[in-house]
């Protein structure tokens, strides 16, 4: 995997003019002590990080914390007070505005929160907008601008005015003017913190879908975590300027770096963070040749009642019970008394895909996606993962799992909203 | 008991001193080639109105008038102008006309990349404001005299202080208008490699379009006000013949004049204001509209509607 974008230990202050903040910083002052002192605000504090090709890097944290400076940094909108900011061999950080403009040409565009679109140009100008300051001549740049549009269905609309379409559209237009000049890399910044919630959800699948085909390195900004646990290869949680935990949507979830994390990972519906894989646990099974004398050996042996049949292949072929493998002659083929359609899920599949195979209240086959066997899944269990603390699924859990299908309890609510608060108090 | 008791501050002889003696003998030959390229604006507007004939003039008017504004607009144009030709004013109202003309064509041509520049720096329009605060609250006549001592006497002269007096707001609105752009347009130029030109074309001037239209219209309306005071200094036009008529108390030669000036405002303003908003008045192709304008009257009546 290549590196597309590799920031180190970017720092930035705002109104530093006489070094001061910079000093006191490095001898380990926190924001507050500096603010108070000197009047310097810390926008990032010592972030570094590196982006790989095709991945999409979410930054999450809450207004104030500092995402939206860090990922202006990355196309040089604004410049850090030190640091190296790497895009392909240039460093960004310290590069003259001419080769800023060729890195922004050629290699990193940007979806705004409000848009940003132009309003007295046409859906198409605005798509080709990047394409004309490059110096493209008309019919190409309009041709690659209907091909932008037209990879986020929009371009039937190419003639309209941005003023006619609803956000929702407004915002496709933003991601195919990032997409028009075909860059390395896009920054997203809380690309859909302005729409209602219907169509937030939608633009996250479409980007999950788009992102499968385009496969561009994406920097996305945002305050939600759980379209940063839905969009992100891998997460950063950013507090104060600096960095508290980078890591897989499941590294954070379950093994949160701090009480800053753990607070927000509370609220979050861990049904859409988990797949199947993570709770799977190793099965014993069947081989589909196996005679039922054969199966109840292998049961006998793991203390269970059900099992898995599988193929030569490890494919998924069915299930069996003890109790209809005790209700036939011990020499008969396991063949004949198996149940062909065992439920399954995709060791993809989220938890909360999960929930209608699980209503059946047997044991559930993981498997991969040739069809293979990987793991087996209690409806049980699953119940067990959806509250923080991974305790060991309790009868009143499962009922209450099996209503709302998420995990909120109403002491968990309520705690890191208070957190949140606080924290957006500080830094304001 | 009073200040003036204990000192006396000879200010106007030192203002005096300073023009008389410094300006005038150091300067004059610059102010001089100032008024040339005034001059030969001037010269060209006038003697191109002067040369086309006025019902072809009218026709124009009324036809810009009809795209930009309406129909309505249209007509009163046509009315205004053969009034003022049949009270004998038509030559006195080009001369006007090409004055104006050339005043707000050196306003915008100042004024608009000023506005531009300071615009873009705060130190520029701290240095701007204040001058621009000047030039709008000292009265006209009181820079008519330094005016006349560098300039001389005449059109240029006349034109000279029409231009000093209508100059400040198309450069405040040209101003206003671009830094009123949102900053995350602007953002969103640079972030797409776009250079610091290519963004003020692109992006920055046609948003501030309307504003500065509507700087333009004001600018406007200041030169047209100016034109009675410009006559003082022998500038021509509809302004010599309201100040001729004052000074030998024919009320009737001095309305007539005023009416003149009125009626060329109203046809102005309500121009330019209407290609401030555009959008209003009628958007059809020419050659569309010169047919309704010869169809029945029912379906002009529906025209403007769908004009809209």
């Amino acid at each position: 995997m290549t590196v597309k974008l590799k920031v180190e230990s970017v720092f930035k202050l705002f109104n530093d003019t006489r070094k001061e903040g910079m000093a006191l910083l490095r001898n380990g002052a926190s924001t507050d002590e500096i603010f108070r002192s000197t009047g310097v605000t810390v926008g990032i504090n010592d972030v570094s990080f590196e982006v790989n090709e095709g991945e999409i890097f979410v930054i999450m944290g809450l207004s104030g914390s500092g995402k939206s400076t860090l990922v202006r940094t990355l196309n040089g909108l604004i410049r850090p007070s030190s640091g190296k900011i790497f895009i392909a061999g240039e460093d960004v950080a310290s590069c003259d505005m001419k080769r800023l403009r060729a890195i922004r040409r050629r290699e990193i565009t940007m979806v705004f929160q409000h848009f940003a679109l132009f309003p007295h140009k046409t859906v198409a100008e605005n798509v080709a907008y990047g394409l004309k300051v490059k110096g493209v001549g008309p019919a190409e740049r309009r041709k690659a601008a209907i091909e932008a549009l037209a990879k986020v269905g929009l371009d039937a609309y190419a003639d309209s005015f941005p003023g006619q379409l609803s956000g929702g559209m407004q915002q496709r237009v933003g991601l195919a003017r990032g997409l028009a000049t075909d860059p390395a890399i896009l920054l997203m910044d809380e690309p859909f913190g302005a729409l209602d919630p219907l169509i937030r959800r939608e633009m996250q699948d479409e980007l999950i879908a788009l992102q499968k085909e385009l496969k561009k390195t994406i920097v996305f900004i945002t305050h939600d975590l759980n379209e940063a646990l839905l969009l992100g290869n891998r997460i950063a949680i950013m507090k104060d300027g600096a960095f508290v935990q980078v890591g897989t949507a499941q590294d954070i979830v379950s093994n949160p770096a701090d009480d800053y994390v753990r607070a927000f990972v509370a609220d979050i519906d861990r049904s859409r963070v988990f797949t199947a894989s993570d709770i799977a646990q190793d099965a014993d099974h069947i081989p589909l040749k196996e005679s039922v004398l054969g199966a109840l050996v292998v049961m006998d042996k793991a203390g269970v009642d059900v099992a898995h049949v599988v193929d030569q292949d490890g494919v998924l072929a069915g299930m069996v019970t003890r109790e209809a493998l005790t209700a036939v002659r011990p020499n008969t083929p396991v063949v004949e008394v198996m149940e062909p359609d065992a439920p399954s899920v995709t060791s993809e599949a989220y938890i909360n895909e999960m929930y209608a195979t699980a209503q059946n209240g047997v044991l559930m086959a993981v498997t991969d996606s040739d069809g293979k066997l990987v793991g087996a899944v209690e409806p049980t269990a699953i119940f067990g993962h959806l509250t923080p603390d991974a305790e060991p699924a309790t009868e009143a859990e499962e009922d209450d799992g099996k209503e709302d299908a998420g995990p909120p309890s109403d002491q968990t609510e309520t705690e890191p909203a208070n957190t949140a608060d606080a924290q957006k108090e500080k830094s304001l | 008991m009073s200040p003036s008791d204990l000192l006396v501050i000879p200010f106007d002889g030192w203002v005096n001193a300073f023009v008389r003696g410094f300006l005038v003998p150091n300067f004059r030959p610059f102010f001089r080639a100032v008024q040339v390229p005034v001059n030969e604006v001037l010269q060209a507007f006038d003697g191109f109105f002067a040369w086309v004939p006025m019902l072809v003039v009218t026709l124009v008017f009324a036809l810009v008038a009809w795209r930009v504004v309406g129909r309505t607009m249209a007509i009163i144009t046509v009315v205004g102008f053969v009034f003022i030709d049949m009270i004998q004013l038509w030559p006195e109202t080009m001369t006007t006309l090409a004055m104006i003309l050339t005043s707000v064509l050196f306003c915008t041509v100042i004024g608009i990349p000023a506005g531009i520049l300071v615009a873009g720096s705060n130190m520029a329009w701290k240095v701007v404001r204040p001058i621009l605060d000047i030039m709008q609250t000292v009265p006209s006549f009181v820079y008519l005299v330094p005016i006349v001592m560098l300039f001389g006497v005449g059109m240029a002269p006349g034109i000279i202080a029409t231009i000093i007096f209508a100059l400040p707001p198309i450069i405040r609105m040209t101003n206003l208008g671009i830094r009123n752009v949102r900053e995350d347009l602007i953002e969103a130029s640079e972030a797409f490699g776009a250079t610091r030109m290519q963004t003020l074309i692109e992006v920055q001037l046609p948003l501030a379009m309307r504003t500065i239209m509507a700087g333009l219209n004001q600018t406007l309306m200041l030169a047209m006000s100016m034109v009675v005071i410009a006559a003082l200094i022998g500038a021509g036009g509809l302004g010599l013949i309201v100040n001729t008529g004052l000074g030998r108390l024919n009320v009737g030669q001095a309305t007539a004049g005023g009416v003149g000036i009125v009626i060329l405002a109203i046809v102005l303003d309500r121009i330019t204001q209407g290609l401030a908003e555009p959008g209003s008045g009628s958007r059809k192709p020419l050659l569309g509209s010169f047919k309704s304008l010869f169809r029945s009257q029912d379906i002009e009546a529906v025209a403007p509607d769908k004009a809209v």
